[in-house]
């Protein structure tokens, strides 16, 4: 019981990974290989902004996505908006090239062993079941609030509903007088900001070392292909979902605990083909 | 054209054969058999339009396959070599059927989804020797003794022919029946599939291929270098074959080889620089996804064509 409450952790990590790739894909069509960079980026800047200025964890929760999405953002600017109109596989290319850089810099400068962040709030709490430590239990409810957010973000309000407008169909959406190119742009800040923010979340679970985003992104993929990216809440509720699973084998059969979601992705592959969430194209 | 050609193909064989009284045997062995496993990548991507981002999975088991073979169950390398093909093949079955359930870009995440299942499961296996790799595989003679291959140079002679088998091997499927067809799909999926021919068949079978062949660099790695590692089955080296790729051309035949002695010589000089190597291979990337998409060997091609067309009249514009 206790280890599939601890997989919820790792559920949330990939809700929140999942949802800002859907959202990034959705409008650029773009697979954001970037994304695990992002999010070690979001961890190094609360990290640094802690040894450094002295900022503490609450207020890295904000200024860190911001700051790692204004890059992105340059990003997006600079190099992205050059290749809307290739091959998806261009953009796939040209984000793992980018995060190759970003990694490669980090782990140039501080080294690949990583550093520990120290816990905001310490203590456990009494679930009845069993005793969660109380900053994993925050993480878990910070996640799902802030995917519900961005689920309401786009699903209920104006600028979601642009945002959806303009994924469907840009040249008649920028008829309607809305600038479309900085939609865009926003997208992919807003998409970075979120993993940047999975990033200062995991930062007191994980060490902050330079490649603690490469492996999550590679399974991200995979609950991306399981869930398909046709939904919002279809990658949150495939990503917590697949944190229980991965939480359960760690109970029955630990050794496959790392590749259980590999296997369950093979058997969507079979069953539906398209995704959980997906529909066929 | 045709003589321009002959000379020119005469020119590199004569490289091709001198080559280890100038360069040092094991690097040039390394830079074919990734030369290699960069053709075989893009066997599938330039001709069926399907980008594995997982290819390391056939190229690292096939060279777990090869030691397992040649050092624990002490049989001729021949054998190793078969295993490794064989191995790889049958990965390719089961992956390469799962995969091309998905188009475009789900098709490259799956494929690099299941590399990395892949790697955890060689992280643990016991026959990988985990973090510390399959070391010191012996290097036995060949044909039954008839070549010995202590000696680096006549085991280059061997490596070239291997290459040679695999890339010609690859001119066939292209220039057959069977390559027509694959292109027929990778352009227009639905007129192939109205036409009759059952796309995923051969989608697949150009995987099993793509995948035996990358088995075969892998193999062959590993009995140059006597050691495998999970080095080869991570999903760096699944994106350094997708970058040799590149920067030759995708979709060229030779560009492949250009690409992989490209980086296979870059890395060889940066070797001391560490992790900057991941960074300036990055920016490689950026700069041929944003530039010069063709890679060197499409861009040459292109230029030279371009050198040897007839200027238009004067006025024309």
């Amino acid at each position: 019981m206790a280890q599939v409450a601890l997989g919820l952790v790792n559920g949330a990590f990939y809700a929140m990974l999942s949802l800002g790739l859907a959202v990034i894909f959705g409008m650029l069509n773009v697979i954001n290989f970037t994304h695990g960079a992002q999010f070690m980026m979001g961890a190094f800047a609360a990290w640094l902004m802690l040894g450094i200025l002295g900022v503490p964890f609450w207020a890295s929760l904000v200024l860190a996505p911001i700051i790692v999405g204004l890059i992105g953002v340059v990003l997006e600017k600079l190099l992205l908006k050059r290749i809307y109109h290739l091959d998806h596989l261009y953009g796939f290319l040209l984000t793992f090239g980018m995060a190759l850089i970003i990694e490669g810099m980090f782990q140039w400068k501080w080294g690949s062993s990583g550093a520990p962040y120290p816990a905001p709030i310490t203590g456990g709490t009494d679930l009845g079941f069993m005793i969660m430590p109380s900053y994993r239990l925050f993480v878990v409810v910070a996640a799902l609030a802030i995917c519900l957010a961005t689920w309401y973000g786009i699903e209920r309000t104006k600028l979601g509903a642009y945002l959806r407008a303009a994924t469907e169909n840009p040249t008649l959406v920028r008829a309607f007088g809305i600038n479309v190119p900085r939609l865009i742009t926003l997208t992919y800040g807003l998409g970075v900001g979120l993993a940047a923010l999975a990033g200062v979340l995991a930062a007191p679970i994980m060490q902050v070392s330079p490649l603690m985003g490469t492996n999550l992104v590679l399974v991200v993929f995979a609950v991306v292909v399981i869930g398909g990216m046709g939904s919002i809440m279809g990658s949150i509720v495939t990503g917590f979902g697949l944190g229980l699973v991965e939480g359960l084998t760690k109970v029955y059969y630990p050794p496959a605990a790392n590749t259980v979601i590999f296997v369950v992705m093979a058997i969507v592959l079979l069953v539906k083909p398209a995704g959980l969430f997906g529909q066929a194209k | 054209m045709s003589g321009q050609r002959i000379v020119v193909a005469l020119v590199l064989a004569a490289a091709a054969l001198a080559a280890p009284w100038f360069a040092y045997p094991v690097f040039l062995m390394t830079a074919l058999c990734f030369a290699l496993f960069a053709c075989a990548f893009n066997l599938l991507l330039g001709y069926a339009g399907l980008m594995s981002f997982g290819h390391a999975m056939f190229f690292g088991t096939a060279g777990y396959f090869y030691g397992h073979v040649v050092k624990e169950w002490a049989m001729p390398p021949e054998l190793g070599l078969l295993a490794g093909v064989g191995g790889a093949a049958a990965l390719g079955v089961v992956t390469g059927a799962l995969a091309i359930r998905r188009q475009g870009i789900y098709f490259a995440m799956i494929t690099l989804a299941f590399a990395q299942m892949i790697f955890f499961l060689c992280v643990q296996a016991p026959f990988t020797h985990g973090e510390d790799g399959l070391q010191g595989i012996p290097r036995r003679a060949l044909l039954g003794g008839l070549i010995p291959t202590k000696d680096d140079r006549v085991l280059y002679y061997v490596v070239l022919a291997i290459f040679l088998f695999g890339y010609f091997a690859i001119y066939r499927f292209i220039h057959s029946p069977f390559g027509q067809i694959l292109k027929a799909i990778r352009d227009n999926e639905q007129r192939a599939v109205s036409l009759g021919y059952e796309a995923d068949r051969y989608k697949l079978l150009a995987f099993v291929l793509s995948a035996a062949l990358a088995g075969l660099a892998g193999s062959t790695k590993a009995m140059v270098l006597q050691f495998a590692t999970l080095t080869d089955v991570s999903a760096a080296m699944s994106g350094e074959v997708v970058l040799m790729a590149l920067v030759g051309g995708l979709g060229t035949i030779v560009g492949p080889v250009v690409g992989a002695f490209v980086i296979i010589t870059m890395q060889n000089y940066l070797a001391s620089a560490g992790e900057f190597v991941l960074v300036i291979q990055g920016a490689i990337f950026v700069v041929i996804v944003i530039a010069f998409r063709k890679g060197l060997v499409g861009e040459l091609t292109e230029w030279w064509r371009r050198r040897s067309a007839p200027r238009p009249a004067a006025g024309d514009d």
